[in-house]
C-alpha cells in the first residue's frame, strides 16, 4: 500500500517535471554548441608580449531565451588540461603553481542572472570558479542569428591572481601581467529568435 | 709609433664600436646563460632583455653601416700594411666583412625564431615589432640552431679580432689600437 502510493507519487513528480520542462522557455538539452566552430581563447601578457591561448575542450549547457532573460541560464565547464598556447607553456600551465590541473581539472561558470541590455546584447552575471577560487563576474554577450544558428560572442578581463593562477615566483605581475583577457565565440543551435 | 688625429676613426665610429662591443658580448653571454635555465620569471626577463638588446644591436648596426659607407675609415698606416703578410691582409678584410654580415644575420635570425615560436617582440616592453615570419612550431625548431651557430661564429670572429688587436698592441707595439681608442 505504502509502496504503491510512493510509486504513484513518483509518477506524479515525474509528470510534473515533464510538464514543467515542456513549459520552460528552453530545456537544457535543446541548446547545443557546435564545438568545431566555437572557441574559448585568452590573451596573457609577458613583459608586454601578448600570448594567445585557447581551451580545446569544454562543455556548455544553456537554456537561453532572449525574450525571457530572467529565466535564462548558462553553465560552462572548461577542461584546463586542454590549454593550448605552445608546447612549453602548456606543460608549465598544468603545474601546481598555475592551473594545478591534477587538483582542479576544470574551471566552471554558472550564471546567476541574465539581463538584456538591448535586443541582441546581454549581461550574464555568474560565479566563475578556477582552482577552487570563486568570483562573481559579469560577461557582456553579443548575439547574432542566421538560419537558426546563434553566435554568442564576448570578452572580459579577469585578474589571474584572484584565482591563484601563477603562485610563488610567478605571482610577479611585472613579468606575467595580472590581467588576462578571456574571449569566446559560441555557435549554438536551438536558441529562440532574438 | 704615434698616430695622428687624421689616422683615427671618427668619433661616432669609435662610440659605435665600443657600445656595440659591450652589447654584443653581453647579449651573447645572456643568450648562452638563459638557455640552460629552467622556465622562471628570471628566465623570461633575461630572454626579453636579450631580445631588446638584439634589436638595439641591429638598429645600431644599420647606423654603423651607413656611417661606415659614408665615412671612409682611416687606411692602415703604410708601415703596418707593408709589415703584414698577404694572408694577414686577407684575414683582416675577411674578418671585418664577416663580422658586419653577422651583426645583421644573428639578430635577424633570432627575431625570426621568436616570431616563428609565437612570441612577437615588444621592444622594451612597450613597442610591438612586426613578426618576421608567421608563427610555426616546425619552422621555429628549424631556425633555432642557426641563431646559436651564427652567434658562436660571430664570437669566434670577435676573439680573432681581439687577438689580432692585442698582437698589434703588445707584440708588434705599433700603436694600431690608438685609432679606435676612446677619448682624446
Amino acid at each position: 500500500m505504502l509502496k504503491n502510493s510512493l510509486i504513484n507519487l513518483n509518477r506524479r513528480v515525474a509528470a510534473a517535471v515533464l510538464l514543467a520542462s515542456a513549459l520552460a522557455p528552453a530545456a537544457w538539452a535543446d541548446q547545443t554548441i557546435d564545438p568545431a566552430q566555437s572557441e574559448v581563447t585568452f590573451v596573457a601578457k609577458q613583459l608586454g608580449v601578448p600570448l594567445d591561448g585557447a581551451f580545446k575542450r569544454y562543455s556548455v549547457q544553456m537554456a537561453f531565451d532572449p525574450k525571457k532573460p530572467a529565466d535564462s541560464r548558462v553553465a560552462l565547464q572548461i577542461d584546463l588540461g586542454s590549454v593550448a598556447v605552445n608546447v612549453d607553456a602548456d606543460r608549465e600551465l598544468r603545474q601546481p603553481a598555475w592551473f594545478n590541473t591534477a587538483g582542479f581539472p576544470k574551471a566552471t561558470f554558472q550564471s546567476t542572472t541574465v539581463k538584456a541590455v538591448s535586443r541582441d546584447h546581454f549581461n550574464v552575471t555568474g560565479k566563475l570558479s578556477i582552482k577552487g577560487q570563486v568570483r562573481d563576474v559579469t560577461i557582456p554577450v553579443q548575439m547574432a542569428q542566421l538560419n537558426g544558428v546563434t553566435v554568442a560572442q564576448g570578452a572580459f578581463t579577469l585578474k589571474r591572481l584572484d584565482f591563484k593562477v601563477g603562485e610563488g615566483d610567478w605571482a610577479d605581475t611585472s613579468v606575467v601581467a595580472n590581467d588576462v583577457q578571456v574571449r569566446f565565440k559560441l555557435v549554438i543551435k536551438g536558441v529562440p529568435a532574438l | 709609433m704615434a698616430t695622428s688625429t687624421a689616422s683615427r676613426y671618427s668619433g661616432l665610429a669609435i662610440v659605435l664600436h665600443w657600445v656595440l662591443a659591450v652589447a654584443i658580448i653581453g647579449a651573447f653571454a645572456v643568450g648562452v646563460y638563459q638557455d640552460e635555465l629552467p622556465l622562471s620569471p628570471t628566465r623570461i626577463k633575461l630572454i626579453n632583455w636579450h631580445k631588446w638588446t638584439g634589436v638595439t644591436i641591429l638598429a645600431l648596426s644599420v647606423l654603423r653601416l651607413i656611417w661606415r659607407v659614408t665615412h671612409r675609415p682611416p687606411a692602415l698606416p703604410k708601415s703596418i700594411e707593408q709589415a703584414m703578410p698577404a694572408w694577414q691582409r686577407v684575414a683582416y678584410h675577411g674578418t671585418h666583412h664577416l663580422m658586419y654580415l653577422l651583426f645583421f644575420a644573428v639578430p635577424l635570425v633570432g627575431w625570426a625564431y621568436s616570431s616563428a615560436h609565437g612570441y612577437p617582440i615588444v621592444l622594451f616592453g612597450v613597442l610591438p615589432l612586426p613578426d618576421l615570419v608567421a608563427p610555426n612550431p616546425a619552422l621555429a625548431e628549424a631556425i633555432k640552431p642557426w641563431h646559436g651557430l651564427l652567434a658562436f661564429g660571430l664570437m669566434g670572429l670577435v676573439a680573432l679580432h681581439v687577438a689580432a688587436a692585442l698582437k698589434h698592441q703588445f707584440i708588434d707595439r705599433d700603436g694600431l689600437l690608438d685609432r679606435m681608442r676612446p677619448g682624446r
